[in-house]
């Protein structure tokens, strides 16, 4: 259908748009273009279908070389993240708006080229279609951070860049193992490579698993593999730092419900509980390093460590609790995580620090940013009524169901999170002014544009999510159809 | 009917959006009426529900509604839905009854302050949370609540956020009571694991057919909740730092209301604790011990509202040690009968402490009774009535949980009768070093001192009639009463009463003899603290003389200190631990190790690693547009 293919490439023919255009033109084209993108996706979200069927598909073969088809389509867990994704880039874009940015024509076209990747990734149905996009999500994202980015870049940058490249490329010997795999001329197809990999014996099985797994649990990250990942939220620009964690991190988790729980069941079955083990032990690994952290960017990039380390255990539990758990949180992630380091921007551009210790007081001369602050911070802390409550519920439900043991340690989060979130709150907002703080301006009318949507789907999300929740429920019951069949026939 | 039970927490929660939305445009007086108006509504609305339970038949005395589904995903699911029955209604009755009161107070309480609207919004919200946990028809509504007070507590404990420290207490508070709700989490989880549903309605019929050992781990779980939010032993340091915020805090959330929600929670659920006997003896210790351990706290505190704040702990103690007695009817009899006499003394403490100026040490206090007369006197029935002299309201309460102790066991008795005459000894100890013998104030202070205006003594006056007249409601058989509070909740708790079975009756003359007993002990302690306080003026020595016992008693027997040493001392150095050397040193190095030996990988990590990412990027670009242009080309 049509509006897949819009949906995907209507950024990328703005992007290139944009180098025709006067920076101040191009910031405007560039959200108008992304806000367009939201309107579309809203209206998809409401002709949607509520079936596990894949809609909205395009189909066409592209390189018959290799069988490769440029197939994409969505189904309720495609959805909820391409939401998600349009949903967060034109505030990304909003959010720049307050400083002058260098090169704005390249750093708005990088960012809509990013969209296009994000939404390529989230949509492809093509394992071959699926690599090629989560590549090219690297690129733009590289050079926001690279050209953007504060002190030490050029070292963190090629961490990162090395790093999650690395990763991928074990998926892509995956992949090619698998395609290899299918009968005849051979396919990249999603359902064919599922059958080529169901088929495999165990052993291989636990191979593709680990190939797949350490791709997705870099990009996530999931601990051990996360060493990358706060050095360069800290490093990147604000809006670098959104897209990483506000959207790119989900692919990662995408990957995992999309492109590898119903591709090698063995081999999930076998290893699965390992996966959830790591998870687990970074939520409790991330949540210390972030209590004693004194930047509050560098503390931030921590706690999504270990949320996300919730998501990853919940949706490697494979059960319908769990994996639903991981997609609402991952909508109420995203939006808090963006909400959060739009806060630190606004402070640290203020006040030039980004150091707690130095900060302080600004609630007597920031009432705004106070209140939006406290629901931000209530719904990363994961407080009922707010998006996150209804997410963590889910997951540490779904761990705890999964493994008591495992349950009570991921349980430690909604503790620690409250530990290092109230500190964090109390340091830089809390208390008498000093030097720094005493003369800082409260929000401004396009800080507020930003900020108050993502207040209220905070609080909308905690307090209605059924309609979210019902996008996707069928999607991921029929994916994990293959697990309740595995143990059927186990007995 | 059924309306009318969603709109009793809609009106509070509109006053807060209201108030909070228009926090630096209402004027004080808009804000006071409309938060007040809020609660009052409330009230008015739990009054009509009250009366529309009584006239139904006993055993139908429900109103159920349901408004949506919340939270749903594959076979769990939660409603927004609520439940107003004999104990909700009770509870309703209470919170927009005493909230309206201290809503009231605060309008003069809170006068001058500067954060005025902030204040009363976090009230109203408090009032909503409150509401949402006692009419929540299943668990998870319960914990929204239960979570919600603490936001609302948090907030106001840390309400004058200059003073570092008050943020501190704030911070204790809140995350003290995540320990608990992670608990109570887990144990609603478990309900919903082994119960297929966490609606009341759908768990208590199937209690019966669940293992021993399952319910008394849910049952644990549940309770470890209560700890937290109850303040209980190991839980309960957060609550005396509490007293940092506003006095109509303290009385409101810290007396009245949020923490007898552990007292909820349990009766609410008195069927799955009556199925584990081995948690209720859980609670009957745990009650217990915080009774007497708080109480013995509380003789040596100079602070006016410390010395209420560990009573406040210590009288918890009694009605889990009642609940866990079994003896549900008199935990939440003597929930009633102290949130009016405990609201009381801390209103009655803030008028104190509003009249001198923000003094609150009782050393600096004394000979008040002629400055503020119906401080003094409404103060007074406090007192009386937390002492249990008939025919105050305590009386009644703690007779009961007395009575219920000796018959389960005589050593359980003597030592809840112990703690309950420690009550006697501080609060006449308080009541007289703030009331009688010299004035100790600096005469500056003695200068400006004044009676309160009557938005603060009015509902100090309305209250010191409740703890005069609210023990009527449980007028025992042997004192010729029937005891109407037990018959109104008996059908809430009738499936656990008929799983008690035969109840052990004592004689009258029995009956008679302790209560003769205990109030005699009770006049006695009196007489002590009288000839100790008032003739002998004693008045208690400064902090840095005292030792011994005493030294200890004061320093709260060092919890403090020791939580700090095995918990947020080791927490930290964890943490930096990890941070400085796992995460700097270890790991990082490790998976680059692994990353390295791994063979598919190391080709093209090689590559990757002569540190050209822009030629790796370029290769990329024209594999990509090469595909492309295969693609088209064919």
């Amino acid at each position: 259908m049509f509006i897949t293919i819009f949906l995907l490439f209507f950024p990328l023919l703005v992007a290139l748009l944009l180098f025709a255009f006067k920076p101040a033109q191009a910031k405007m084209l560039a959200l108008v273009a992304s806000i367009i993108e939201l309107a579309v996706s809203l209206y998809l979200v409401v002709i949607f279908p509520r079936t596990d069927a894949v809609q909205f598909v395009v189909d066409v073969p592209w390189v018959r070389a290799f069988g490769l088809h440029f197939a994409v389509g969505m189904d309720g867990i495609s959805l909820l993240l391409v939401l998600l994704t349009t949903l967060l880039v034109p505030f990304i874009i909003l959010s720049s708006f307050s400083r002058t940015i260098e090169k704005a024509s390249t750093f708005y076209g990088l960012i809509l080229v990013m969209q296009m990747a994000l939404i390529g990734v989230f949509c492809a149905l093509d394992g071959l279609l699926f690599y090629l996009f989560w590549e090219i999500a690297l690129i733009p994202i590289y050079f926001i951070c690279l050209i953007w980015g504060g002190e030490d870049r050029g070292r963190i940058t090629f961490k990162f860049f090395v790093y999650t490249l690395a990763g991928s490329l074990f998926m892509l010997v995956a992949l090619v193992y698998l395609y290899f795999q299918t009968p005849g001329t051979h396919t990249f197809a999603m359902q064919a490579l599922y059958e080529a990999g169901r088929a495999l014996p165990l052993y291989e099985q636990s191979l593709i698993f680990w190939a797949m797994f350490v791709a997705f649990a870099i990009k996530m990250p999931v601990f051990p593999f996360h060493t990358w990942q706060p050095d360069t939220y800290t490093v990147a620009p604000t809006q670098g730092t959104m897209l990483l964690s506000g959207i790119m991190l989900k692919m990662g988790i995408y990957g995992v419900i999309r492109w590898l729980l119903p591709l090698v069941p063995a081999g999930v079955a076998a290893w699965g509980f390992t996966a959830v083990v790591l998870s687990v032990i970074g939520i409790i690994y991330a949540s210390c390093i972030a209590i004693v952290q004194k930047d509050f960017k560098r503390l931030i990039a921590y706690s999504s460590v270990a949320h996300v380390g919730l998501i990853s255990a919940g949706a490697f539990t494979l059960s319908t609790i769990g994996v639903q758990g991981a997609m609402i949180q991952m909508l109420s992630h995203g939006i808090v995580v963006f909400a959060l380091f739009y806060i630190i921007d606004i402070i640290s551009q203020r006040t030039k620090t980004r150091t707690l210790s130095e900060l302080g007081g600004i609630r007597n001369v920031a009432p705004v940013l106070t209140t939006v602050f406290v629901v931000v911070m209530l719904g990363s802390v994961a407080l009922p009524f707010t998006s996150g409550f209804v997410g963590e519920f889910l997951l540490i439900n779904s761990v705890f169901q999964y493994h008591g043991v495992l349950g009570v340690i991921a349980g430690l989060t909604i503790i620690l999170g409250a530990v290092y979130m109230l500190r964090t709150f109390q340091q830089s907002m809390s208390g008498e002014t000093n030097a720094v703080t005493a003369r800082f301006a409260d929000l401004t009318t396009q800080e507020k544009l930003v900020l108050y949507p993502m207040v209220l789907l905070i609080l909308v999300i905690g307090i209605y999510p059924a309609p979210l929740l019902e996008i996707s429920e069928p999607a991921v019951a029929s994916l994990l159809k293959i697990y309740s069949n595995l143990s059927a026939s186990v007995k | 009917m059924e309306m009318l039970v969603s709109l009793v927490p809609l009106f509070p929660l509109l006053g807060f959006l209201i108030v909070a939305l228009n926090v630096r445009r209402l004027s004080h007086g808009v804000t006071a009426f409309i938060a007040c108006g809020a609660v009052l509504v409330s009230f008015v609305l739990s009054v009509v529900l009250f009366t529309h339970l009584l006239g139904m038949p006993a055993d139908q005395r429900a109103l159920g509604v349901t408004l949506f589904d919340w939270i749903k995903a594959g076979n769990f699911t939660t409603s927004i839905s609520f439940l107003v029955d004999p104990l909700s209604s009770l509870f309703l009755l209470i919170i927009t009854g005493v909230g309206f009161l201290i809503h009231v107070y605060s309008i003069g309480y809170m006068h001058d302050d500067a954060g005025f609207n902030r204040f009363f919004s976090y009230l109203n919200l408090f009032v909503f949370f409150m509401l949402l946990l006692v009419m929540g028809a299943n668990y998870l509504l319960m914990f929204v609540g239960w979570e919600g007070v603490g936001l609302c507590s948090y907030l106001l404990i840390g309400f004058w956020f200059k003073n570092q420290a008050y943020n501190n207490a704030a911070n204790k508070a809140f995350i003290m009571n995540r320990i608990g709700d992670l608990g109570m989490l887990l144990g609603v989880i478990l309900i919903f694991v082994h119960f297929g549903s966490i609606q009341y309605a759908e768990v208590f019929p199937k209690a019966e057919g669940i293992g021993t050992g399952t319910l008394t781990l849910i049952t644990m779980l549940l309770f470890v909740g209560a700890m937290g939010k109850s303040a209980q032993l190991p839980l309960y340091t957060w609550l005396p730092d509490a007293m940092a915020g506003p006095t109509p805090v303290s009385a409101l959330i810290h007396a009245a209301t949020m923490v007898t929600a552990g007292i909820y929670m349990i009766a609410r659920n008195n069927l799955l604790y009556a199925l584990s006997p081995a948690t209720l003896e859980v609670v009957m210790v745990v009650g217990l011990a915080t009774a007497i351990f708080a109480a013995t706290i509380a003789v040596k505190q100079n602070d006016i509202k410390k010395v209420l704040a560990y009573s406040t702990v210590s009288q918890l103690g009694l009605m889990f040690l009642a609940l866990g007695l079994g003896s549900f009817t008199s935990g939440i009899f003597h929930m009633a009968t102290h949130a009016f006499f405990k609201a009381l003394l801390f209103l009655g403490a803030g008028s104190v402490i509003h009249a001198l100026g923000g003094e609150q040490d009782i050393r600096q206090m004394g000979g008040l009774k002629k400055y503020l007369p119906a401080t003094y006197f409404t103060f007074l029935v406090g007192v009386l009535a937390i002492s249990g002299i008939p025919p105050f309201a305590g009386f009644f309460s703690k007779d009961e949980i007395l009575v219920a102790a000796f018959a389960h066991n005589r050593i359980v008795w003597a030592l809840a009768l112990a703690a309950s005459l420690l009550t006697v000894f501080y609060m006449f100890r308080m009541f007289f070093l703030t009331f009688f013998g010299k004035e100790r104030a600096s005469h500056d202070v003695m200068h400006h001192i004044h009676e309160s205006p009557k938005s603060i003594t009015l509902p100090l006056i309305v209250l010191a009639l409740l703890s005069l007249a609210g023990g009527f409601m449980g007028v025992p058989e042997v004192l010729g009463g029937s005891h109407w509070l037990a018959s109104y909740l008996a059908p809430v708790f009738a499936s656990s009463a008929a799983l008690a079975g035969e109840h052990h009756h004592m004689s009258h003359t029995l009956e008679y003899a302790l209560m003769a007993a205990v109030v005699g002990l009770t006049l006695m302690v009196i007489l002590y603290a009288y000839m100790r306080y008032v003739k002998g003026n004693r008045v208690p020595a400064a902090d840095t003389q005292v030792d011994g016992v005493q030294k200890v008693l004061a320093n709260k027997y060092y919890v403090d200190e020791i939580y700090h040493a095995i918990v947020v001392k080791p927490l930290y150095w964890i943490s930096a631990t990890f941070d400085a050397i796992v995460e700097r040193l270890g790991v990082d190095k490790i998976v680059n190790l692994i990353g390295g030996s791994v063979v598919p990988a190391s080709r093209g990590a090689r590559l990757l690693q002569s540190g050209s990412i822009g030629y790796y990027i370029f290769v990329m670009v024209v594999s990509i547009v090469l595909i492309l242009a295969m693609g088209i080309i064919r």
